[in-house]
């Protein structure tokens, strides 16, 4: 890290085009491409649809081998956009949106490669592509408005995929859907305004929606701004998550929609609002953050036990499998707002975690949904008996969700809770009760459906397909994998998250933050031997204002710092 | 009292001779020369594109006296829409011979500056727009003749002459010259007698407003001294007010006469039937071009004319565009026709260029700007698009007559959609950066509770916008009953239902489609019990390139910056 600040690295771009640039543009193209197939036609619009789901996970596996594991965003590419407004595309990735952004990839071509599809073809793969283009932009957004252009961008696909391809009461979920994520934008983009304008006397009186420049200036503002600001940025996130106040269009929109639109509503779009109050909210106002951590923990903690109890009483196996969602969102937040290193990326590990298995178990609720049309447990059951290979996938997806260890599931759950314990001991004690909890609903669930005696239309159920199997694969693998070795995930996440509570940190002093060291566990050697405030620093700052063009050199010493016990004090560092 | 303020202002503009005025009221060379008001020299260039819309209108009668009646169906479209370009052009060749001056012409009546220029072009594309989407509906319902398009360039004349003008006095007689010919546009469709209903209201209500709007003129000369905005403002800048009274009492009611121009909450109650009764392309004239050249007269008087007293209308605004931004949204959910909800739904769009209006800054007069051009576009296209599916004789404007649009007319929904997208703010269109811009100026002042609300409006008013797009998209029957929703692909873009939706139809059925559902869903739901009309809807080729010119434009100005430079330019005020 050397001087350059904890949010001012940027590593180098190592390929010759802009890469991300690609990523986003390519499924926009393909979208443009779907729409202009011939209505008639719709086997070639699902195979260009297709394709270009393929190709942009082509890329995103070219980007996962290229990205280093070091701290700070790789491969930025920069263009002035609104230039009167300090507005830019710039987009970046870092070890935090990496995985989001490969997860994405991958849910999004099974949701579209996977369920049979009933009705047009071309408009289903042309709102998924637009979706997928704009999930994954806000992914990559280094600029707070293009970041806020792709994340109220995604309402307009995700609610055609919810009305055109639902259920009886599509349309009024997506409505609601719709409409709520709007009016919880409102308090975001007023809060962005406010962030932007607020700091705009600090940079020579230019506005500006950098995120890396925002994330310098914001440092600076009263903390009762800071707070307010965060609190804005908050509702917006949380009602996307959602977090619990603000959760009640979640079951509708992810009962209504259909399996694909389910799988991608529940796997992708809630990591906007994980990602975002990270990004956006940790991120530029780690003093609001801190401030308002615990009205947030308690929150998530609410929704944890609320959700599980709530989840516990649902009749329907779909609805079941939407309301477990709000305690994976919870759990989340939970991680996110511990503050410690364990916490923090354990919550970006069960946003990915999620994706894969909540994506999985929306896909098998479809399979079954195709088999035997209900859903309602009293009309399901024993279905194990004609069906095994079904059955064992869709315990092995549940099994994940519980958080069996040696699934991927119990890796996160368990740095999330272990991370709160050291921050918040009686959070931590509370949310546990979550990990008996699911495993009360899951499992119940997969009994009632696959066990006891198979009445009528449950005794023939087809068993699943070679086709069905090799779409849910790659999810099972991932879930396999990421249970079995989390190190390669860990190793790129863990110097974005220690930057990340290096900033934090260094905004707040009094905060104490323990970190991962090495993969092991452990608690940092007090913050101001290690963790350099090179915010403050005249050489952070130069580094950071200069423009990075997609192949600028490295940051100096970018690569620093994802170990903290390693790390000697900064040169500059400290000066506040 | 018409006639004495009338003549109060001629004598103070005699008596002050003021020829041609600089910003700072120096003598500014070139345009004009002498200070003697009697002998006025007149600097046409500053009112070129006014004088070519005048022109233009003359000319168009003349042609049609000379010919025989019907002989040239097509001729008078395209004579308006040449004129309307030819505006076009002088406003281009305005913008770039005024430069960054801002300077008073003609008696100091007129001032030619970047902002007047600006809205000769706002008011030339819209008479372009309009004329061109205007001959099909006008041949259909058989009402073609010269008299609709010399209509549309004089309510131009008068748009363009109340942004021109540099006082209250021009501003007046710009406001009626526009205003006269829309109340005969309103009353244009002889057989329909809501027409005749729309133009008889509009006009009534409209003949109120502007004696209010006189009797804040004369008050506002009688606090002041003067009818001319720099006159006006270097009054206010150099002395203060003890008894104060009747300049708030005269601004006051010059908001009200403005306020009912551009359709703001508590004066907007013409505008549902207005907006419903009167043509429908020259629905979305009137809507582009009353509220451009409204707000232009607001912005000069209140930020240009008034900045001085910005403490006090500036709280007056705040609570107008409350009021329009809510009420606006809120009514038009409650609407069954689309013309009526399209016009509260241009009320609540009145209220985001009332929040860039009461920002008070350049930023927020470039917020407001950017808004009306961008505006200008999305409802003239809008209304075109509900002129084509209405039928012939409007037979049809209710939310049935655009179900199933998407099915029939794929590309003509499509451009609806981008139209609502834009009208709701959602990102990648102008819309968005419209509100973007205001709020954002908004923002800046501080004003964090009306950001908000104006951000939460527009959450409501997705919830029309959307439930327009879903009945477009919607195929037939779909939400109605199990029968079609079982079927599998019916083609287009609508959805029989996947594999889990389909499960969920077979038994959800009964309580979705044959029970009312109390729900948003079941208001959706009891509209869609109609059939939708089969008959195939023609798209002239006159309408499906001002569409397309919409439709790229609202796109184009929603993800590229040179409208708000341009914006931005126009916005020193005197």
């Amino acid at each position: 890290m050397g001087s350059v600040g904890t949010v001012g690295s940027v590593a180098a771009s190592t390929l010759g085009f802009p890469i991300l640039t690609v990523i986003v543009f390519l499924p926009l193209g393909g979208a443009i491409l779907t729409a202009l197939v011939p209505a008639s036609d719709d086997g070639l619009a699902r195979r260009v649809g297709l394709l270009a789901a393929v190709a942009e996970v082509g890329f995103v596996a070219y980007l996962l081998v290229a990205f280093k594991p070091v701290a700070g965003f790789q491969f930025v590419s920069q263009q002035p956009w609104i230039g009167s407004f300090g507005i830019a595309w710039k987009v970046g990735v870092d070890g935090i949106s990496l995985f989001l952004v490969a997860v994405s990839a991958l849910l999004f071509l099974v949701a579209m490669a996977g369920p049979p599809l009933r009705g047009s073809a071309r408009a289903f793969m042309t709102w998924m592509l637009l979706l997928e283009a704009a999930c994954i932009g806000a992914f990559l957004s280094m600029d707070l408005f293009l970041f806020f252009v792709m994340f109220e961008v995604t309402l307009v696909p995700a609610y055609f995929l919810v009305a055109g391809w639902g259920g009886p009461r599509r349309n009024y979920a997506a409505m609601k859907f719709f409409i709520y994520t709007f009016a919880g934008s409102a308090f975001f983009f007023v809060a962005l305004l406010s962030l932007v304008f607020l700091t705009a006397p600090a940079h020579h009186g230019h506005a500006t929606f950098d995120l890396i420049t925002l994330t310098r200036l914001a440092g600076g503002l009263p903390h009762a701004d800071q707070v307010l600001i965060f609190a804005g940025f908050a509702v917006g996130f949380a009602v996307k998550a959602p977090l619990v106040p603000f959760h009640s269009w979640l079951p509708d929109a992810y009962t209504e929609a259909s399996t694909g639109g389910s799988m991608v509503l529940a796997g992708v779009m809630f990591a906007l609002g994980g990602y975002g109050i990270l990004r956006l909210g940790v991120f530029i106002l780690p003093r609001g953050a801190s401030d308002l951590a615990p009205v947030l923990l308690t929150l998530a903690v609410v929704g944890i036990t609320y959700g599980a109890v709530v989840t516990i009483m649902q009749r329907d196996l779909k609805r079941l499998v939407a309301y477990s969602a709000i305690v994976s969102v919870a759990f989340v937040v939970l991680g996110e707002f511990a503050f410690s290193a364990q916490g923090v990326a354990g919550g970006v590990l069960q946003m990915v975690n999620e994706s894969l298995t909540i994506g999985a178990l929306f896909y098998m609720v479809g399979v079954v949904a195709e088999r035997r049309g209900a859903l309602r447990f009293s009309e399901l059951g024993g279905i194990q008996k004609s069906a095994p290979i079904l059955a064992a996938v869709f315990l092995a997806v549940v099994l994940s969700a519980v958080g069996l260890p040696g699934l991927n599931g119990f890796v996160s759950e368990f740095l999330v809770l272990a991370g709160t314990f050291v921050t918040h001991r009686w959070w931590a004690v509370v949310a546990t009760t979550a990990i008996i909890t699911g495993v009360i609903y899951f499992l119940w669930a997969y009994q009632r459906v696959f066990h006891g005696p198979a009445r009528a239309a449950n005794a023939a159920v087809r068993e699943m397909s070679w086709g069905e199997i090799a779409a849910v694969a790659p999810l099972l693998a991932g879930i396999a994998f990421l249970g079995v070795y989390p190190a390669p995930l860990l190793d790129r996440l863990t110097p974005s998250v220690d930057h990340l509570l290096a900033h934090v940190q260094s905004a707040d002093p009094a905060a104490h933050v323990p970190r991962i060291s090495g993969g092991a566990l452990s608690y940092s050697v007090p913050a101001d031997q290690n963790v350099d405030s090179g915010l403050q620093t005249p050489a952070g700052a130069g580094a950071t204002a200069a423009p990075v063009g997609a192949g600028a050199p490295a940051g100096a010493g970018s690569g620093a710092a994802s170990s903290a016990s390693a790390v000697p004090a900064a040169p500059s560092g400290g000066t506040r | 009292m018409i006639q004495s303020v009338l003549f109060a202002g001629v004598g103070h503009l005699a008596q002050s001779g003021s020829g041609c005025l600089g910003p700072n009221g120096t003598s500014i060379t070139g345009l004009c020369t002498s200070d003697n008001s009697l002998h006025m020299p007149v600097a046409y260039r500053s009112i070129l594109p006014m004088l070519v819309l005048f022109i233009g209108a003359l000319v168009l009668l003349l042609v049609s006296a000379l010919l025989s009646k019907r002989s040239r169906p097509g001729l008078y479209p395209v004579l308006s829409t040449a004129v309307g370009l030819a505006a076009l052009v002088a406003s281009v060749w305005e913008w770039y011979d005024v430069g960054n001056r801002g300077v008073s012409t003609i008696g100091g009546q007129i001032f030619y500056d970047r902002f007047s220029v600006f809205f000769g072009v706002v008011v030339s594309v819209t008479v372009v727009l309009a004329s061109l989407v205007s001959d099909s509906y006008l041949r259909r319902e058989g009402l073609d003749g010269v008299e609709a398009y010399a209509l549309i360039l004089l309510a131009g004349t008068g748009a363009v002459l109340m942004a021109e003008a540099a006082g209250l006095i021009m501003l007046f007689l710009g406001l009626e010259i526009m205003s006269i010919a829309l109340y005969v546009m309103a009353a244009y469709h002889r057989r329909r007698t809501e027409s005749g209903e729309a133009g008889f209201k509009y006009f009534i209500l409209g003949s109120f407003s502007s004696a209010i709007f006189l009797y804040g003129v004369a008050l506002t000369y009688g606090a002041t001294g003067s009818t001319r905005f720099q006159d006006i403002a270097g009054y206010l800048a150099r002395n203060t007010l003890v008894h104060d009274g009747v300049l708030l009492a005269g601004m006051a009611l010059l908001i009200v006469g403005l306020g009912f121009k551009v359709a703001a909450v508590p004066f907007h109650f013409w505008t549902p039937d207005v907006y419903q009764g009167s043509p429908t392309p020259f629905t979305g004239y009137m809507a582009a071009l009353a509220k451009a050249a409204g707000f232009a007269g607001l912005l000069r008087t209140l930020t240009g004319a008034l900045s001085s007293q910005q403490a006090n209308w500036r709280p007056v605004i705040w609570l107008i565009a409350v009021l329009t931004l809510l009420i606006g949204s809120v009514m038009a959910i409650a609407q069954r026709d689309l013309k009526r909800m399209m016009a509260y739904s241009s009320i609540s769009q009145a209220g985001y260029v009332l929040v860039g209006l009461q920002a008070g800054s350049a930023a927020g007069t470039a917020g407001s700007l950017f808004y009306l051009f961008t505006y200008a576009f999305v409802i003239v296209g809008t209304f075109a698009v509900l002129g084509l599916i209405q039928g012939p004789g409007e037979a049809r404007n209710d939310l049935g007559a655009i179900r199933g649009l998407a099915r029939r007319r794929p590309g003509l929904a499509m451009a609806m959609l981008v139209f609502l997208l834009a009208q709701a703010g959602v990102p990648l269109t102008s819309g968005f950066l419209a509100k973007f811009y205001v709020i954002e100026a908004s923002v800046q002042r501080g004003q964090y509770p009306l950001a908000i609300i104006a951000m939460l409006a527009a959450a409501i008013a997705a919830f029309f916008y959307l439930r327009i797009a879903l009945l477009m998209y919607a195929g037939e029957g779909e939400a109605a009953g199990p029968a079609p929703a079982l079927e599998p692909a019916g083609g287009g873009a609508e959805a029989a239902g996947e594999a889990a939706g389909e499960a969920f139809v077979a038994d959800g059925a009964l309580t979705a489609g044959l029970q009312p559902v109390p729900s948003l869903d079941g208001a959706t739901a009891t509209l869609t019990w109609e059939p939708p009309p089969e008959e195939r809807i023609a798209i002239p080729p006159a309408v499906a390139a001002t569409l397309a010119i919409c439709v790229v434009f609202t796109i184009a100005a929603g993800v590229s910056s040179p409208i708000i430079d341009f914006a931005r330019h126009a916005t020193a005020m005197i």
